[in-house]
């Protein structure tokens, strides 16, 4: 029953993503795009167990767009503060690897807490080992853990622990 | 014709970004500090060159929010696949001259006398 629905849930989304490419409401693309996504999930699909992770709650949805606009507006700043850097006559780093702390524990979880570190202001997730993440930062600003933590990770923990708990 | 004047800008500030990330690849001391130019101004730099693309040519929003939603899924990770592999081979983040530290090159020590 379970598998049932994963399989639904692929489905719509390589749909979605098939409407989105050809950009038209022509009937014989859109039921070639029907047939082909069910085919392609009526394949045996081994990774399907991941999707456990995935709840669709009103609170989740309502955090996952309160994420993206905080994660649009980190990308931005971080943007902004690289190009700056670049443009200065002698460049202000201070470069090193520091590590912190997650509580995440489901897969797609810590997918998108890595990203979000990697795309936000002058860090690079350079390794996951256990519970701690090792990030390349560009001028290091923190003296230990859990002062690292607080800087790079709080930020985006407190909405993915809800959206993926 | 004025959303169309709109969207070139934009493409036009989108490649400036470009042109910063590049600028920084060359200016920045070692590769991870290469890295963070070359992953960061450039993600910026597509999201708006899209935005000025759909603004100007209305029928391919649907294509450029595929390829943004990719571009940020895929950019830092191969980003994060290439400092990985660096550190794995043994190339040091820290400079000579800053006074920093390397906690994974720390943490692997301890785990190789252990």
């Amino acid at each position: 029953m379970k598998s049932i629905f994963y399989r639904l849930t692929v489905w719509i989304l390589l749909l979605v993503v098939w409407l989105l490419l050809i950009s038209s409401i022509q009937l014989q693309e859109v039921i070639a795009g029907v047939v082909i996504s069910l085919l392609i999930v009526l394949m045996p699909l081994p990774n399907l167990s991941v999707f456990r992770y995935i709840r669709y709650t009103p609170k989740r949805i309502l955090y996952s767009i309160i994420f993206l606009g905080v994660f649009l507006w980190e990308v931005f700043k971080s943007n902004i503060d690289v190009a700056l850097r670049v443009i200065k006559p002698i460049i202000p780093i201070r470069p090193g690897i520091v590590k912190v702390k997650t509580h995440l524990t489901s897969p797609f979880g810590r997918l998108a807490l890595a990203n979000a570190i990697t795309l936000t202001p002058g860090t690079i997730t350079v390794d996951i080992i256990d519970e701690y993440l090792y990030i390349h930062w560009i001028s290091v600003e923190a003296e230990d853990v859990d002062q690292a933590t607080e800087k790079i990770v709080s930020n985006f923990e407190k909405y993915l622990e809800v959206i993926f708990g | 014709m004025v959303l169309e004047i709109l969207g070139a800008l934009i493409a036009l500030i989108g490649s400036l970004f470009l042109l910063l990330a590049s600028i920084g690849i060359i200016r920045m001391p070692d590769t991870y500090n290469r890295m963070q130019a070359g992953t960061k101004a450039s993600t910026l730099g597509s999201l708006l060159f899209f935005l000025g693309i759909g603004l100007g040519h209305s029928g391919l929003w649907g294509k450029l929010l595929v390829l943004s939603l990719f571009v940020l899924i895929t950019n830092p990770l191969s980003s994060h696949v290439l400092a990985r592999a660096l550190h794995f081979i043994g190339k040091s983040p820290l400079l000579v001259g800053y006074d920093s530290r390397d906690d994974l090159a720390d943490d692997m020590n301890q785990m190789e006398e252990l």
